[in-house]
């Protein structure tokens, strides 16, 4: 199960990588769509015996990370004239080093920090790099919804390193969790449609009214 | 029960609210739930209720103070909300009333949570309730400042939610006993955190909490928040939503000082205490919105909580009792503001004047306000901030102390010169000044005894509250 988990994990890390280099705005939601799957599948794979807990966890996420909120996010921008992110505010090609050093940065890191249990080699790696690059795409990106995306990779980094609890954070708390996030994403989807229509384009750099 | 009560009776007048359709209903609606939850936190003052869901809600010292406290102010601003939404009716219309019972839910869950990802997730869902109330007109500006709101703050508590997990991990190093993430059971086992993790945990949370707390650098969201969101969403954020955030971060201080990291945790709180003083003092000289100089006084507030938390000593007794204060100026305040705004139709100060003639009500609660919000005696804060002035000079940080006391000097200047200027200057000829609504004074006039009562003598059950309070954040009574 080890070596599933850690081709899964790598596919993860991979994802990002869609997310960085990407000019069109589909594409991106639909690889963090993808994204959002596998990490719905890891706790299947990571745990030895399905309980109650583990499948509803994985359920959820599915639902939650690679239906519901991409879908909803595809509808908020349907109605873009725009649908390519057109002058990012750091470049493809330097995004996609950037993500390079991101991956190399946090496999370094995760060497050094002795997390308690066996976890396959790729976890606590792809968990930090998602977290790195969610954080360099909410920086990097110029329109709302690719921010958006961001949010969603470093929600996801987060939700790696919660599966290093999984058996001992509570479904209650996951399910929490869960649900937040979804509100979150539902309500910035909401406000990238009322951007969307009132700038008639998706760019948050347009925000710069209220300022001292 | 009582504890699940406190979280339950919100969701299901949430819900019960937007059932109806008539505005009237609504209101009475809210004002109803609001006064049961008053009613409930005073059952859990007469008699401590048990903890529930194996000990995941409990009642301590502290959750009290930010229990009663939010409830406390929650029921002012329902009052206040039956005379605002008869004058206006905010886009969104039915669910305006379910957003801030969602708040008031979300806000209990924060206080009574001792499993410190559920108080993540309770953190969380204070952020989106209130996030629909700030986006009330529809237009690009509060379409900006909702966005920014939303993006900060929930990049802001995602980090927060890593440093909980960090914090997990640091209670799994130490071996397998205890509830993981059960306050009690970190506390019990504190010695044995994994000193690194438990470092990086509290890094995380600080820069978390202290996003939703609005410290600087990490506060730039707020003057644009306060700003464009109605002034009763203003005052729920300002006292409500600080307090929530701040019983967070002090959860996290609460688990590194009992685990001896006192010495680590200290010298980031008060940087940030002071940092918050500074940029809340520079932005205020020259402010030109009445409403943008409440938000940078918040993060100045919001400094001087952190202050006394990183001082210690009798600093996080004055913390506590700072935190009560904050709530009750801030919500007199931004209500005394949100009648002249809805009176006026304008927050700018270069328009505003003789606001002591043209409503006299609103006009003298600001120049109350203004006193009791900068620390004049005999107004509470005086207290807490002398209190909070003691601890430095105790600790021998007289340096800090001589900080201080410049900046709060400076804020001083830069709130007085606007707010006197609102007060008593030259009126603008205006066609009609609608008056004000007795549901919109008498909250402020509550809270305005409230603030000067808290200065003249402090009620000893109170007293003792805090006093448990301070000695959990590893303080003292002074």
């Amino acid at each position: 199960m080890e070596r599933v988990a850690d081709s899964v994990l790598l596919l993860v890390i991979l994802s990002n990588f869609v997310v960085l280099g990407t000019t069109r705005l589909t594409t991106c939601i639909r690889a963090v769509a993808w994204q959002g799957a596998l990490l719905g599948v890891l706790p299947l794979v990571l745990s030895s015996t399905w309980s109650v807990h583990t499948v509803g966890l994985a359920v959820g996420t599915i639902l939650v990370k690679a239906v519901a909120l991409p879908r909803f996010l595809s509808w908020a921008i349907r109605e873009a004239a725009v649908r390519r992110e057109v002058e990012p505010r750091v470049g493809y090609v330097a995004s996609l080093l950037l993500g390079v050093v991101a991956v190399a940065l946090a496999a370094a890191v995760a060497q050094r920090l002795p997390v308690p249990g066996v976890h396959p080699v790729l976890l606590l790696p792809a968990s930090l790099a998602a977290v790195i690059i969610g954080l360099l795409v909410l920086t990097a990106r110029a329109k709302a919804l690719t921010q958006v995306v961001g949010y969603l990779v470093l929600e996801n980094g987060i939700y790696l390193f919660g599966l290093t609890h999984v058996d001992r954070v509570p479904f209650l708390v996951e399910a929490g969790v869960l649900l937040d996030v979804f509100v979150a994403v539902f309500i910035m989807g909401i406000v990238v449609f009322h951007i969307n229509r009132e700038f008639d384009s998706l760019n948050s750099a347009h925000l710069s009214e209220l300022r001292d | 029960m009582v504890l699940l009560a406190l979280v339950l009776l919100p969701v299901l007048g949430a819900l019960g609210a937007y059932a109806h359709r008539a505005v009237a209903y609504r209101t009475a609606w809210l004002v109803s739930v609001a006064l049961l939850h008053v009613a409930l936190v005073g059952d859990a003052w007469i008699d401590p209720p048990a903890p529930a869901l194996d000990g995941w809600l409990a009642l301590d010292a502290l959750g009290l103070v930010v229990l009663s406290t939010v409830s406390l102010l929650f029921a002012v601003v329902a009052a206040y909300a039956v005379g605002y939404l008869r004058r206006e009716n905010p886009r969104g219309g039915r669910a305006f009333v379910s957003c801030l019972l969602a708040f008031l839910a979300s806000a209990s869950l924060v206080s009574v949570s001792h499993h410190l990802a559920l108080l993540w997730v309770g953190m969380e869902a204070t952020t989106l309730a209130l996030a629909p109330l700030i986006f009330h007109r529809h237009d690009r500006r509060s379409l900006e400042a909702v966005w920014k709101y939303l993006v900060i703050s929930s990049v802001g508590i995602a980090l927060a939610l890593l440093g909980t997990f960090f914090l997990a991990t640091a209670q799994v190093s130490a071996g397998p006993e205890g509830r993981p993430l059960v306050l009690e059971d970190l506390m019990a086992g504190a010695p044995r955190l994994h000193p690194a993790w438990l470092k990086a945990a509290f890094v995380f949370l600080l820069a978390g909490y202290g996003t939703k707390l609005g410290l600087a650098p990490l506060h730039t969201w707020k003057p644009d928040t306060f700003g464009e969101s109605p002034a009763l969403v203003g005052a729920l954020m300002a006292g409500g939503l600080t307090s929530a955030a701040f019983l967070g971060l002090a959860r996290a201080t609460q688990v590194a000082v009992a685990a001896g990291q006192g010495g680590f945790v200290q010298p980031p709180l008060i940087a940030f205490g002071l940092g918050s003083l500074a940029v809340a003092a520079a932005f205020m000289i020259g402010q030109t919105d009445v409403k943008r100089l409440l938000a940078y006084s918040s993060v100045e507030h919001a400094g001087l909580l952190v202050l006394g938390l990183g001082l210690g000593g009798v600093g996080a007794y004055g913390s506590v009792l700072h935190l009560v204060n904050n709530a009750l100026v801030k919500g007199l305040l931004f209500l005394a503001v949100g009648n002249v705004v809805l009176a006026t139709g304008t927050a700018a100060a270069g328009s505003l004047g003789g606001l002591l003639k043209g409503l006299p009500a609103s006009g003298l609660l600001l120049v109350v306000g203004l006193f009791a919000v900068t620390g004049s005696p005999p107004f509470g804060p005086f207290l807490s901030e002398f209190t909070i002035l003691r601890a430095a000079f105790n600790g021998g940080h007289l340096w800090v102390a001589a900080v201080m006391l410049t900046l709060l000097a400076v804020i001083f200047i830069g709130m007085a010169a606007m707010i006197l200027e609102m007060a008593y200057g030259h009126a603008p000829k205006r066609e009609s000044v609608r008056r004000e609504s007795g549901w919109m004074v008498a909250g402020p006039v509550m809270l305005a005894c409230g603030v000067l009562a808290l200065g003249v003598v402090i009620p000893r059950p109170l007293g003792a509250l805090l006093s448990l309070a301070a000695s959990a954040l590893g303080g003292a009574t002074p």
